[in-house]
């Protein structure tokens, strides 16, 4: 393990800034956001969840993917450059981690997403692990140990000092690019460490949602699920709006648009949300005519389509952005609860 | 709190029961007392207090649900109507859909009379029960207040007991009002069927405690450049969730200029800085004169946009140009940007008169 004051991580992100972008949360305009790191900005280590999650470093909410154009007789593609390669992320919780693999299993199975690739192939991820969540926490249910979270590297705070421990190859490297800014842990360090984990595991079981389990969901549940009417009272008070697709790291539906610009056709791909009355609208209309239909594909996507195509893995990952974002509180949680999923 | 759940409960159930609605909506919750969501009960046996809920945290209107409450009971009927055709019944032995029980704010009730002047509800499909409101607290303003890990919030009068895993917190109502509450228009119902309320207030008492064109007024006070500043820093976080439209009971279009690609203005995502802005300028037109200033626009966006600021801008001006006008104050009120006046309408050259202001 390494070690370092946290009055000297601003030198850590000037050095990282030097070589990579370096993206973190920081406090701007009143909340917390993943931003790349400038000179004067501070580390947001208090913070959770940013209100969006850092899924958009290498899914955009908007990004353009091709330009037309018509000379003479002679029609034009002109390919948008792939985007450059390899950031770091700083600070990323244990719940985004995960997320990051969630999109993997999409993005970076065939047909690979070249962009998402290009972003994501060459990035560190530097997870922080958490020790006073919040009641919307419930990432333990799908697996995650929040105390000690997986990514390239992983960090804790005990006191003043931030630990750095070691997770992958690309880790090591990457530790060791910047070996003389940190010291060694002492043997000390890795009780304090340890400690402090096993205070956060005793908070953890404390929390209102601790007993929640994905028991009952899984990749074989369509035809049990499906036509339940239970979806009909959970989804009655949603406003179909997009927030909890657009604030939940691993929603990944897009939608492919053509502008024209005159002189141009600009293609570009921007998040779609499953709660839109116009998402997958084709010819003949759309096959989810009323918001019921919408929402539950929202949670059984999550929770039973997902699975069925990636081993049994949720696509939820228990952030509890939703939960603490909808504008009605209708909710993931909700949903798993109605179907008894509250007990362990 | 609890007394005027006891008696909406009661009232609730014995409509249901007599008959004399068919379905109630109102509020319910979930795990952590604050996480209400708007509910529609059918059956008397739902209405358990605990299940029905009235607490700080019902700032939803439930005036938007009437449109969507009503449309689907109407197809229902026209449904059942036309299968009976089919038979060979009559079809005018089937059942209207009844009445809808709705419990409304008194902030909710200007929604109610505006939706009726647009012809957007029907009022015979429904009772309305106005509820006796001291204001709606905003659970990010208790978490920004340094409430974290909270399982449980109980009312008690002016302030809110706030439990959570890491100790206990107590908050002055007052302290944590929702904006809309803490610029309340008044607390008197502006339409009801009948109205629930234990201890009323004396007459014209129950104004929220700020100014509600203090922020307008900031902003006026401003340069063009330090306003057009303010609004970039705000709307360039703006994540085009919709969520302020699809609350909005102004907003009401079956389709929307935004979800409808012959508009040429419809988008998913702000591409560049200028559609950042389009989408709230047009809904701000849109709304303007029918906007009651419910506040719901700025209670759901997830980012927290001051979205208020934009409505109340055009309430303002309306108030100067044209007199005192407040949306939804009554049913079918002649709203002045819709009623041409030849002698007292403002001409476009107020803009720049203003100093464009
Ligand atoms: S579940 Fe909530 S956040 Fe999601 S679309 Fe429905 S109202 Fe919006
Ligand atoms: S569904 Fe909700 S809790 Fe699950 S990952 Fe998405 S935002 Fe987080
Ligand atoms: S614009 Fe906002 S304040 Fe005005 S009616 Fe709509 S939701 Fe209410
Ligand atoms: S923004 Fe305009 S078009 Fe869209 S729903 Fe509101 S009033 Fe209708
Ligand atoms: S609710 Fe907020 S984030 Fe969502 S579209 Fe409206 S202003 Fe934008």
């Amino acid at each position: 393990m390494k070690k370092i004051a946290l009055s000297k991580l601003n030198e850590l992100f000037a050095a990282i800034a030097k070589d990579t972008e370096l993206h973190l949360p920081v406090n701007f305009k009143g909340e917390t956001v993943f931003k790349k790191w400038t000179e004067g900005d501070n580390y947001a280590k208090d913070s959770l969840k940013t209100v969006k999650s850092p899924k958009d470093l290498f899914f955009p909410q908007n990004e353009n993917i091709s330009n037309f154009r018509k000379e003479g007789n002679k029609f034009i593609i002109d390919p948008v450059e792939l985007p450059k390669s390899g950031i770091v992320v700083f600070g990323v919780r244990g719940c985004d981690e995960q997320s990051f693999r969630v999109l993997d299993n999409v993005f970076l199975a065939e047909p690979v997403d070249t962009f998402y690739e290009a972003r994501r192939k060459n990035s560190v991820i530097i997870t922080a692990a958490c020790t006073k969540p919040s009641e919307s926490c419930f990432c333990k249910t799908f697996g995650i140990d929040p105390t000690d979270p997986a990514g390239d590297v992983t960090t804790w705070i005990v006191d003043d000092n931030m630990f750095f421990a070691v997770k992958t190859e690309k880790g090591e490297a990457f530790l060791a690019k910047y070996a003389d800014i940190f010291t060694e842990a002492e043997e000390d360090d890795t009780y304090r460490v340890e400690n402090v984990k096993y205070l956060a595991n005793q908070i953890f079981a404390k929390l209102p949602l601790a007993d929640l389990t994905t028991e009952g969901w899984g990749g074989d549940k369509t035809d049990e699920k499906f036509d339940d009417p239970k979806w009909q009272d959970l989804s009655t008070a949603c406003l179909g709006c997009g927030t909890c697709t657009f604030v939940c790291p691993t929603c990944q539906c897009y939608d492919i648009r053509d502008y024209n610009t005159g002189n141009q056709i600009q293609r570009s791909r921007c998040w779609d949300s499953c709660m839109y009355k116009d998402f997958t609208m084709c010819a003949h209309g759309t096959a989810r005519p009323t918001q019921k239909e919408r929402y539950r594909q929202r949670f059984m996507h999550k929770l039973v389509y997902y699975p069925a195509n990636n081993d049994g893995m949720f696509s939820c990952v228990g952030c509890g952005r939703c939960v603490d974002k909808c504008p009605v509180q209708t909710n993931i949680v909700k949903v798993i609860k109605a179907f008894g999923g509250d007990k362990k | 709190m609890q007394e005027i759940t006891g008696l909406m409960v009661k009232r609730a159930k014995e409509l249901l029961e007599a008959g004399e609605v068919q379905r109630v909506i109102g509020w319910t919750t979930g795990d952590f007392c604050y996480d209400v969501t708007p509910a529609v009960f059918t059956k008397a046996e739902d209405l358990e207090e605990g299940k029905f809920v009235y607490n700080s945290f019902c700032g939803s209107n439930l005036s938007k649900y009437l449109i969507q409450t009503l449309r689907n009971d109407i197809n229902a009927v026209n449904t059942a109507k036309a299968m009976a055709a089919r038979k060979g019944e009559n079809p005018d032995d089937i059942p209207g859909p009844g009445k809808t029980l709705v419990f409304l704010k008194p902030c909710d009730t200007y929604s109610f009379n505006q939706l009726l002047t647009e012809h957007r509800i029907d009022k015979s499909l429904v009772y309305v029960i106005g509820v006796a409101c001291r204001g709606m607290a905003d659970i990010e303003k208790i978490k920004l207040m340094g409430a974290s890990g909270i399982t449980k919030v109980i009312d008690a009068g002016d302030k809110l007991e706030v439990k959570t895993i890491y100790g206990d917190k107590s908050f002055d109502k007052k302290d944590v009002l929702l904006e809309k509450c803490a610029c309340c228009k008044g607390k008197e119902h502006k339409y009801a069927d009948e109205v629930i309320d234990p201890e009323p207030l004396p007459e014209g008492e129950g104004k929220g405690p700020m100014d509600r064109m203090a922020g307008v007024t900031m902003l006026e006070e401003m340069t063009a450049e330090e306003r057009y500043a303010f609004w970039n820093d705000q709307l360039s976080r703006c994540i085009k969730c919709y969520a302020c439209r699809n609350a909005c009971p102004a907003c009401t279009c079956m389709k929307c200029v935004f979800d409808n690609p012959r508009s040429g203005v419809d988008s998913k995502a702000n591409v560049t800085e200028f559609e950042e802005k389009m989408y709230h300028i047009i809904r701000a037109f849109h709304v303007a004169g029918r906007c009651t200033d419910c506040g719901e626009c700025s209670r759901v966006c997830p980012q927290g946009i001051p979205l208020h600021l934009l409505n109340r801008k055009f309430i303002k001006d309306i108030n100067e140009f044209y007199g005192d006008y407040q949306a939804g104050e009554a049913e079918g009120q002649r709203a002045p940007l819709v009623n041409f006046d030849a002698e007292n309408d403002v001409e476009p050259s107020i803009v720049n008169e203003k100093g464009g202001n």
